[in-house]
């Protein structure tokens, strides 16, 4: 069991869709979880289905949806970053590393998750994996959490290999179901797509099954 | 936001015509594209706060529709067009959505920044 873990991901849902698995298993299991979201995902170009979000009505419709998700997740410390969706590349970098060297040295995570730098296809994802990289760097060695990093870029197991770190979530599916559904703006089109395309069915039904991590060695 | 009214669009654009206003442009093919197609690439682009002055602004097509402002020195120009709302900040919204109900394009005026 881990002591306390913290989740690092740049968007309202990011934390859903490639963890909420994982953070529902450890939340059950009574460890604490906490989770520093980078942005609002302001510029995200789902807004429902139908659409009922606009550019403008967004962020907030987003940080409601976020607060639902991590309620049904068991998350009960949530931290937003104040960044802006698509900007945090041109951010300062090592200004970044050091907010979330902040919170390491406040919460001494024994785990932290996040996207792995350069295989995680949106910028925003690979720029805040990679400043939760360098705050872990800056830690004395034994101070250092163990890194998982969700991947998938399509050159991911050409170039890591295969992951190391498996999690069975069929246990806890509904959970993550209902993390899904609170992000209604974000998982309407792809919830009625799953309806119509079994296809793409299976393939979002494997996500309900299993969540995968590299561990990055720092 | 509801499917746009081309003649109710035209008279916010000429209320805006000849004051300086805040502009939001963008357009984008989603963060995912170039993952989710060989042959694609992600593209993006936006403008949030531009300041500007126009003298004319028109709509044009029949859905989706076009919409041009001319300034002085230069043009402002937005294609695919399918939606608006004058907010309740009075602000003038308008975007493409495709068939799923995703934003491909917005273009927005205001008297007042937007908020970042």
């Amino acid at each position: 069991m881990e002591r306390h873990v913290l989740v690092v991901y740049p968007h309202p849902d990011d934390e859903t869709f490639a963890s909420g698995g994982t953070i529902a298993l450890h939340t059950r299991a009574g460890t604490p979880v906490t989770y520093l979201c980078g942005t609002l995902g302001q510029m995200g170009r789902n807004m429902g289905k139908p659409f009922f979000a606009n550019r403008e009505t967004l962020p907030a419709v987003r940080e409601k949806e976020l607060r639902a998700a991590c309620e049904a997740l068991g998350i009960r410390d949530l931290r937003l970053m104040g960044l802006r969706d698509k900007t945090v590349e041109f951010e300062d970098q090592e200004e970044l590393a050091d907010r979330i060297l902040a919170v390491m040295r406040e919460i001494r995570p024994s785990l932290v998750i996040t996207y792995y730098p350069g295989f995680a296809v949106h910028p925003d994802h690979n720029a805040l994996g990679a400043a939760t990289v360098r705050a872990v760097e800056k830690l004395p060695p034994e101070e250092r959490p163990v890194v998982h990093c969700s991947a998938f870029a399509r050159d991911t197991r050409e170039k890591l290999g295969d992951p190391d770190v498996i999690i069975d979530i069929s246990s806890v599916r509904d959970v993550k179901l209902a993390a899904i559904r609170a992000h209604r703006s974000q998982s309407e089109a792809m919830m009625a797509r799953m309806e119509r395309d079994p296809a793409y069915r299976a393939q979002r039904e494997a996500t309900l099954r299993q969540e995968v991590y590299w561990t990055y060695r720092v | 936001m509801g499917p746009i009214d081309a003649a109710a669009v035209q008279s916010a654009l000429d209320r805006f015509a000849g004051r300086e206003v805040y502009l939001h442009l963008e357009t984008t093919n989603g963060a995912y594209a170039a993952r989710d197609s060989e042959n694609a690439m992600a593209i993006c682009a936006y403008i949030r706060n531009g300041r500007v002055r126009y003298h004319r602004g028109v709509i044009r097509g029949d859905g989706p529709y076009r919409v041009g402002l001319k300034m002085d020195e230069g043009w402002i120009y937005a294609e695919g067009l399918t939606d608006w709302e004058v907010d309740a900040e009075g602000r003038l919204l308008m975007a493409g959505h495709d068939s799923e109900g995703r934003l491909a394009i917005a273009l927005e005026l205001s008297l007042t920044p937007f908020r970042m």
